[in-house]
């Protein structure tokens, strides 16, 4: 494939270089930062070589912040653990509701459809900000705020549409009369669905669900409200390093870089198996 | 004995928004056991819809769908008994080719020996035996849709539906399978229904016909009595090739009979005692009619009736020629070789025994004799 000139190749090199340094600089200049320690950090002007410390690590893992103005405590290694657990059973309570709807919404037409579906994605341009206040007050009479269920409930607003529509594509994509080949070998409706619509719009089921668990996973303002300490995921946890004696860069690097790596394994793993996902499919006859 | 019986059968779409679509109208029909039967007619004018009102996919508006005595138009598609091959084949991906025609046996809970035995068979019938192992996705169209019969004809069921069975077969491989299937169909003494638009098609396979256009069955009969006693015009000009040769003439009483006339051009004598007494009634009533006459009727080169002509094709085993006489094209189709060019004034004979006449509904009011 190389029949470019020698210039040619040089030059793809340098922008290729030039593209990847624009887009991982960020990342990679966190990654530093997480090991450096707060002086380091903010010296001028700044340098690239350093001695590096783990120090910050150890802080969040341990939980103790020690600063100028004494030590201080720091759930964060609970944080992260919100976030999975928060992230992760949204994401299945959505799939759970919303691949059967997306499935009902492609296959059937029926009085007001297409409103219900629109509705939902509507919920997707709602200043989340405007839906919070109400919300809130609703919570505390329910005795919903404060609980993982009621945080569970509000990440709907953001997994739902998304599963529900992407997946509605997808499963718009198969041919009904597949499933209508398996049910004429008899077989019912429900069977049809489960071996042969899901695991055929699989692929998609697994793209949404990434994309839902990401969007999940960075929340900030819901639980922010709608939590109090010790069910508040990492978003809302970094807060924490704002503190009376200054910020906390060192924590803060390290704490992004902790919690960047499950969604980036997670999103590394499955765009494995939605390419081969996608290679199996073939779906159209 | 009637294996299926469709009765009174409608079928409308409605949608918001817009009318609603009358797809099938006041269907009757009867299949007997072991008999195949063609659905033919033009896109749109219900014969898919009625394959899945049988199939179940498509609820019936109105009637009732009995298969061998059972009435099945409200059963789930899983216990009607019946087998599918769909135009779009719908093979299942995640599936090679023998699992996929395997698949509806093993739900049969035959044995796995017996299952791949009639796999085998049914594969050779269709000659995709070296692509069992492949999957959908790898094989060509024509041989999808040879999988996808292979897999509804390899079941035991009532009643077998094929959507277009064989629309992406190439012309040779089309008329042997043709003949196999029939083969296959009439040893076992399976009852199908077959969707097509090619009559050559229809022709081939199947014992009768049933043509529909715009959600109506039109005739339900074999070839021959579609072609030699077609029941409207519909029918007399859809089926035949080349189509029909239909003129408007105008009636008048003449001699005990009827004289019909295009113009002062083309005129046609028809004795009284062909006709009954509706026919009669009809043609006393009305003052014009639409008569046919098939090509292959037309004599060319005797006559009194003086042609322009058109095209003069020789296609090998006949000559199809086209002539253009008071305003109407009249087509001849005789199996000699015919010396006019275009522009040449010929003479082409149309004997009235050979008149199709029919009546200001277009049903067929009298039948040419001998078709």
């Amino acid at each position: 494939m190389d029949h470019s000139s020698l210039a040619g190749r040089i030059f793809r090199g340098v922008a290729l270089a030039l593209v990847l340094v624009f887009f991982m600089f960020p990342i990679v200049w966190i990654l530093m930062m997480s090991f450096q320690t707060n002086e380091q950090i903010l010296r001028i002007p700044p340098h690239i070589l350093f001695e590096p410390t783990l120090s910050n690590y150890q802080a969040l893992i341990s939980g103790q912040l020690r600063t100028t103005a004494g030590n201080l405590e720091i759930p964060f290694m609970r944080n992260l653990m919100n976030s999975f657990v928060l992230s992760s059973a949204a994401v299945l309570l959505a799939l759970l509701l919303g691949v059967p709807a997306a499935y009902a919404f492609a296959r059937f037409k029926f009085r007001l459809g297409e409103s219900i579906a629109f509705t939902l994605l509507s919920f997707r341009f709602a200043p989340p900000l405007l839906v919070l206040l109400p919300l809130s007050l609703y919570y505390q009479q329910l005795g919903l705020s404060d609980t993982y269920f009621g945080i569970v409930w509000v990440y709907q607003l953001i997994a739902l549409p998304l599963i529900l529509w992407i997946v509605r594509g997808y499963f718009e994509d198969i041919s009904p009369d597949i499933e209508h080949a398996y049910r004429l070998a008899g077989h019912s409706w429900r069977e049809a669905f489960t071996r042969i619509a899901v695991p055929l719009a699989g692929p998609g089921i697994a793209a949404a669900g990434l994309l839902s668990f990401i969007f999940c996973w960075n929340n900030f303002v819901f639980a922010l409200i709608l939590a109090s300490a010790d069910k508040q995921p990492v978003t809302v946890g970094a807060l924490a390093f704002v503190t009376a004696s200054g910020i906390q860069y060192g924590q803060i690097a390290a704490a992004i870089v902790l919690s960047v790596t499950p969604t980036l394994l997670l999103a590394l793993y499955a765009q494995r198996y939605l390419v081969e996902g996608l290679s199996l499919g073939a779906v159209k006859g | 004995m009637a294996m299926l019986e469709i009765k009174n059968v409608d079928k409308v779409y409605s949608s918001r928004g817009k009318p609603p679509v009358h797809a099938v109208r006041a269907l009757d029909m009867a299949v007997t056991k072991g008999e195949i039967v063609a659905l033919l007619g033009s896109s749109g004018c219900g014969k898919t819809s009625t394959l899945r009102m049988i199939a179940g996919f498509e609820s019936v508006t109105s009637g009732a769908i009995a298969l061998s005595q059972r009435r099945i138009d409200e059963l789930p598609p899983a216990k009607r008994k019946v087998a599918m091959a769909f135009e779009g084949y719908s093979l299942y991906p995640p599936l090679t080719v023998r699992e996929n025609i395997a698949f509806a046996l093993k739900a049969q809970q035959l044995s796995r020996g017996e299952i791949s035995r009639r796999v085998e068979a049914i594969a050779r019938l269709v000659e995709i035996e070296d692509i069992l192992d492949s999957f959908p996705r790898a094989i060509s169209g024509g041989q999808q849709q040879r999988v996808s019969l292979a897999r509804a004809l390899v079941r035991d069921a009532d009643l077998y539906l094929l959507d277009e069975p064989m629309g992406q077969l190439e012309p040779q491989l089309r008329a042997v399978l043709r003949g196999r299937i029939k083969g296959l169909l009439a040893e076992r003494g399976m009852t199908a229904i077959f969707v097509t638009h090619d009559q050559t098609e229809a022709s081939a396979l199947a014992d009768r016909i049933a043509v529909m256009e715009d959600g109506v069955l039109q005739q339900f009969a074999s070839e021959r009595e579609l072609k030699n006693r077609p029941a409207n015009l519909f029918v007399a000009s859809f089926i035949g090739e080349p189509p029909m040769n239909l003129l408007e003439t105008g009636v008048a009483p003449a001699d005990g009979g009827f004289r019909l006339s295009v113009g002062s051009d083309i005129a046609f004598q028809i004795p009284g005692d062909t006709l009954d007494q509706a026919a009669r009634r009809s043609l006393e009533q009305g003052n014009r009619v639409r008569v046919g006459i098939r090509p292959q009727k037309v004599a060319v080169g005797t006559g009194d009736v003086r042609v322009r002509v058109v095209s003069n094709q020789w296609l090998g085993d006949q000559s199809h020629v086209a002539g253009e006489c008071a305003g109407h094209l009249l087509i001849a189709v005789t199996p000699n070789r015919i010396a006019a060019r275009a522009g040449d004034v010929i003479p082409f004979a149309l004997e009235p025994r050979h008149l199709h006449i029919f009546g200001a509904d277009g049903t067929c009011i009298r039948h040419a004799e001998g078709g």
